[in-house]
């Protein structure tokens, strides 16, 4: 993995950089004190859950730290020898898209849908290179060809929207490469990507980094992606930089709590049957770290000193820096080095009985068709198929799961299979009744049994109402009957079951975080009492430590309350570690089911195949590596 | 004797609604929160108070009666039936709380706080000569905004307009809002058939020059109207109810030809609250689809209506001074700024400028719409959970 020697000159060097932002609340830290440096061509991943400074980091170092509330309050960002801090506007504007460039999440909204492809290519480059046109014509189309963009010279007169996600993506990393720069920022290259896209643009990012000895900065949340791409990676937790070493160094042997926490919160195979490992409260607010350690608080083995003395980021081993007390042998020898406590290392056991055997859902032949309808007299022309025939069964107490990219139709045959899309044709037995068949007031009876949890936390939750009337409306509804005082106790008992207190019924969804509304939407689709419910992407916007901890949440209500679930997802890991069995979507049709074993070790269906060897994977024999630092007591 | 109008329900409905209001968030939680938040923002309560007198005004000015004929003998006069007789003057309260500003006529034009008149007139002098001169007034000082053409009271003429104001402003919303939330969420919740029906409707609606639909229908209607001044009794129904009142057939014009934005507004935001997660979760369970748009579509539109409300507000104020101008708005015997801008425009052609008339209709309009403004603000941000708590 490691290309190229370490010893030449850095392309970029980041000394002790600071990022502040003034709000209404005092000064946010967003970057608070980051130093790393990457070679020519070396790829250094910045890896780090939501609201920990990634994207800061990377505005910092094309210098567009959105003005006036951030500004630069220290460090030096030295670029082939020199520090692009002092510098003034102009020779930033030289730096930024010529020697730094950057690529976005978002490839929809990355390029400005009124100027073709070609256009907003030869803008940078006719910019930059002070090439006329009709060279940069040639250097545009040359730049479509590297990125291996089917039919370049026709593209270059299109459109944005006429191209897919990953094609879209594709141009973008074409834009950013076309004046050779010497360094580029990838925000999250792939996270809006299909898993199947998602490989080839990384491999391209790679080969590009190869011919044109581009160093490469990665900035992502997903751990596996880091394994497979980088050569460095540097663990940010609020706004510090708390671990750095080469890839395989930190998966082998990581040192910060932090990052051992955080790798052993992702779900996978040989996770299956116990809880996974959570970090217990919430990052820190930027505007009140700690004055230590900005990750003591939520630390398994946090000492006496930790919240108030701060650890630095030292090398502890070859090439490996850690900013953690527990690997200073001189802290260790100060009193102040007593452990506050020292939680349990090993996970409790979170084993779902074997399910009955009696199933509870049975689906067969399901279609739901859209109509495209055309013309003044809106006839109908022809369908858009989005869910096409499939047949599913699911058992009381199990989890199937449904995968597929995104636009196979697996959220349609969701909604469709709870009646919340009325389906074209099929056939949907809850309990040897065809619910497709009813009418919406015969099927109410039956809505209490089938419910759903959303993907977004943000938009599931009506932001008008409390919580306690969010979680009411379904009890009012399905259950007209009961009591004001039973039905506030039912409340305040389904929230404490997903762990939130009493005193979360007066508040409103904006005041809790993205994993407290989920926690919501959970105990909304519980209160009814259901046997069945829907998980939609349930985990899916969710950090990975946050993740974990839904995701055992859904596991002991299952086991607790007897749950099927269907899970309805993208990431196959979360299938590895939560599924009964499985089923792969593909256009509407179910290609392929299975027990998640069958489908993961033995895939049949070519697609199937596609998908599993698409999906970034870290080595699973590395686990056993992740021990936390042991405390003499 | 009273004297209902027409428009006097409006201001009566506009009465009862803040007393209801005012005891529901007495009972209801969330709305005394949101009261308490309006509460804490000093500039609102400010503007709150100013729209209180404004909407005083409107409603000293809504109580009417006609008081009985008194003979030179002192006795009230009767009709050959025997029944009594009453003025053909309905004066409001407001009338009579101002009896001295309404009743001190000048001339002609008087300057705010003038000795004189403002133009030159020939004064015949005690030894018979004749000069040319500013004539005194007959109540120096007394015009605090000057006097009108007629000589009337500009001040006075000025509170007169505040209830044409709160009438068209608060009348037409009042017609605009439930007719644009029906057919704005019926049309974006249910979608097929309903929702053509609707767009036909509100395109057809605002494909019509709105001018050319409001001077064709205050021709048909309002031209046999009452227009302010005195009541006839064929005007009066029941003795008491002037059902034809003009001002009254203009707020129903103006809203029925601005409620399509609105409309519109809304449409748009409900089909995409329909596809919101919240309220695909209420349909699993089988919530029904009244209660969903009661608890889930309405009140997330609200801060659509409001922004129209003020935004449309300061227009419809503006509309009617148009529409007095082209001859179709409302007398000239009810006071309205719009007439009095009308007025002005030839004020300001002479030399020396009248400017009075103009700043006193300014004053008063920006007094009421500024107010409106700030207020409804207040009461948006008080009504959105999400910017509470800060």
């Amino acid at each position: 993995m490691t290309e190229k020697k370490t010893d030449m000159e850095p392309v970029i060097k980041v000394k002790d950089l600071r990022a502040y932002f003034k709000t209404p609340k005092g000064l946010a830290k967003a970057v608070d004190g980051v130093s790393f440096e990457i070679p020519k061509g070396g790829t250094f991943a910045l890896v780090g859950e939501s609201g920990c400074g990634k994207s800061v980091t990377a505005l910092s170092l094309i210098q567009l730290v959105p003005e006036p509330a951030g500004y630069i309050a220290g460090g030096e960002i030295i670029l082939n020898g020199r520090d692009m801090v002092p510098l003034d506007e102009r020779s930033k504007r030289e730096i930024r898209g010529n020697k730094i460039s950057m690529i976005f999440q978002e490839p929809m909204t990355s390029l400005n849908p009124v100027f073709t492809i070609g256009d907003q290519l030869m803008e940078t480059i006719v910019l930059h290179q002070g090439k006329r046109k009709g060279e940069a014509r040639k250097a545009a189309i040359e730049m479509l060809e590297k990125v291996h963009l089917p039919e370049p010279e026709r593209l270059f007169g299109e459109y944005p929207h006429r191209l897919s996600g990953g094609q879209r993506q594709r141009v973008m990393i074409a834009m950013a490469l076309a004046c050779r720069p010497d360094l580029l920022i990838a925000d999250e290259p792939t996270t809006a990507l299909d898993v199947t896209i998602q490989e080839e643009i990384l491999r391209l990012i790679r080969e590009m980094k190869g011919s044109l000895g581009t160093a490469v900065l990665l900035i992502t949340h997903n751990m596996a992606l880091v394994y497979r791409n980088a050569d460095m990676v540097g663990v940010m937790y609020a706004g510090k930089l708390v671990e750095s070493a080469s890839t395989q160094e930190l998966f082998r042997n990581p040192m910060h709590p932090y990052t051992i926490k955080l790798l052993r919160s992702i779900p996978g195979q040989e996770k299956r049957g116990k809880a996974l490992d959570t970090i217990p409260g919430a990052v820190p607010s930027a505007v009140s770290y700690p004055a230590g350690c900005h990750f003591s608080g939520r630390c398994p083995r946090e000492m006496e000193g930790c919240a108030s003395i701060e650890p630095p980021l030292a090398e502890r081993a070859q090439g490996h820096s850690v900013a953690c007390h527990l690997h200073d042998p001189g802290f260790m020898n100060q009193p102040h080095s007593r452990p506050l406590r020292q939680e349990p290392d090993a996970l409790p056991p979170l084993a779902v009985p074997a399910s009955e055997r009696e199933t509870i859902l049975e689906v067969s032949d399901l279609k739901t068709w859209y109509p495209i309808r055309k013309g003044v007299l809106k006839r109908t022309v022809g369908h858009v198929k989005a869910v096409d025939g499939i047949d599913l069964s699911i058992k009381k107490g199990s989890t199937l799961a449904l995968v597929g990219e995104s636009g196979c139709g697996k959220t349609t045959a969701g909604k469709s299979i709870i009646q919340l899309i009325k389906p074209t044709r099929g056939e949907v037995l809850y309990k040897g009744a065809d619910i497709a068949a009813l009418g919406e007031r015969r099927l109410k009876p039956f809505r209490s049994s089938l419910q759903i949890i959303f993907q977004d936390p943000y938009s599931s939750l009506n932001p008008r109402l409390t919580v306690r009337e969010t979680i009411e409306e379904g009890l009012r509804a399905v259950k007209p009957g009961m009591g004001k005082i039973e039905r506030a106790e039912k409340v305040r008992s389904v929230l404490e079951r997903v762990g939130l207190g009493p005193e979360a019924m007066s508040r409103y969804p904006h005041e809790f975080s993205g994993g407290q509304r989920q926690r919501i939407g959970i105990a909304r689709a519980l209160a009814v009492d259901p046997e069945f419910i829907v998980c939609d992407e349930a985990v899916s916007a969710l950090d990975v430590s946050v993740q974990a901890q839904i995701l055992n949440l859904l596991k002991s209500i299952q086991r607790d309350f007897g749950l099927s679930f269907l899970f309805i997802t993208h990431d196959l890991g979360v299938v590895e570690y939560i599924a009964d069995e499985v089923a792969v979507m593909h256009r509407g049709m179910i290609v392929e089911r299975g027990t998640t074993a069958e489908i993961f070790s033995n895939p049949r269906h070519d697609y199937t195949k596609k998908l599993l060897s698409a999906v970034p994977r870290i080595d699973s024999r590395l686990a056993e590596f992740w021990d936390l630092p042991g405390l003499s007591l | 004797m009273p004297v209902i109008l027409a428009t006097d329900f409006i201001v009566f409905f506009l009465a009862g609604a803040v007393i209801y209001f005012a005891f529901a968030v007495r009972r209801d939680g969330a709305a005394a929160s949101a009261w308490r938040e309006i509460r804490k923002n000093r500039l609102a309560m400010a503007c709150l108070a100013v729209l209180a007198l404004y909407f005083s005004v409107a409603l000293l000015d809504s109580i009417r009666y006609r008081d009985p004929v008194i003979n030179e003998d002192g006795v009230q006069a009767m009709t050959e039936e025997g029944s009594a007789l009453y003025s053909a003057q309905a004066l409001s309260l407001l009338d009579r709380a101002f009896e001295g500003m309404r009743t001190n006529h000048e001339k002609t034009y008087s300057a705010p706080f003038a000795r004189q008149l403002f133009v030159k007139e020939n004064i015949e002098l005690t030894d018979g000569t004749t000069v040319r001169e500013y004539a005194p007034l007959k109540h120096p000082g007394a015009h605090f905004l000057g006097t009108d053409k007629v000589g009337n009271d500009v001040f006075f003429n000025a509170l007169k307009g505040i209830r044409t104001a709160v009438v068209i402003g608060a009348g037409t919303t009042l017609i605009i809002v439930p007719f644009a939330i029906f057919f704005g969420v019926v049309a974006g919740y249910f979608g097929g058939i309903l929702d053509d029906i609707v767009q036909y409707i509100y395109t057809t609606l605002a494909s019509i020059p709105g001018v050319l639909l409001i001077v064709a229908f205050m021709l048909l209607f309002g031209t046999t109207g009452y227009q302010g001044g005195l009541i006839s009794e064929g005007q009066l129904s029941l003795g008491v109810f002037v059902f034809n009142d003009r001002l009254f057939w203009l707020a129903l014009i103006l809203g029925i030809t601005s409620w399509t934005d609105l409309c519109r507004l809304i449409r748009g935001e409900t089909l995409k609250l329909r596809e919101l997660e919240y309220v695909q979760a209420s349909r699993a369970f089988g919530v029904s689809r009244p209660g969903i748009i009661y608890r889930h579509i309405v009140p997330n539109v609200m801060h659509l209506v409001l922004i129209t409300f003020v935004l449309q507000f300061s227009a419809l104020v503006l509309a009617e001074a148009i529409l007095s101008y082209i001859g179709i708005g409302v007398g000239p015997q009810m006071g309205s700024w719009g007439n009095m801008i009308n007025t002005s425009r030839l004020e300001l052609s002479m030399d020396p400028v009248v400017w009075w008339n103009l700043t006193a209709s300014f004053l008063f309009m920006f007094g009421l719409v500024l107010p409106a403004n700030i207020f409804g603000d207040a009461v948006r941000d008080a009504l959105d959970p999400r910017l509470r708590y800060r």
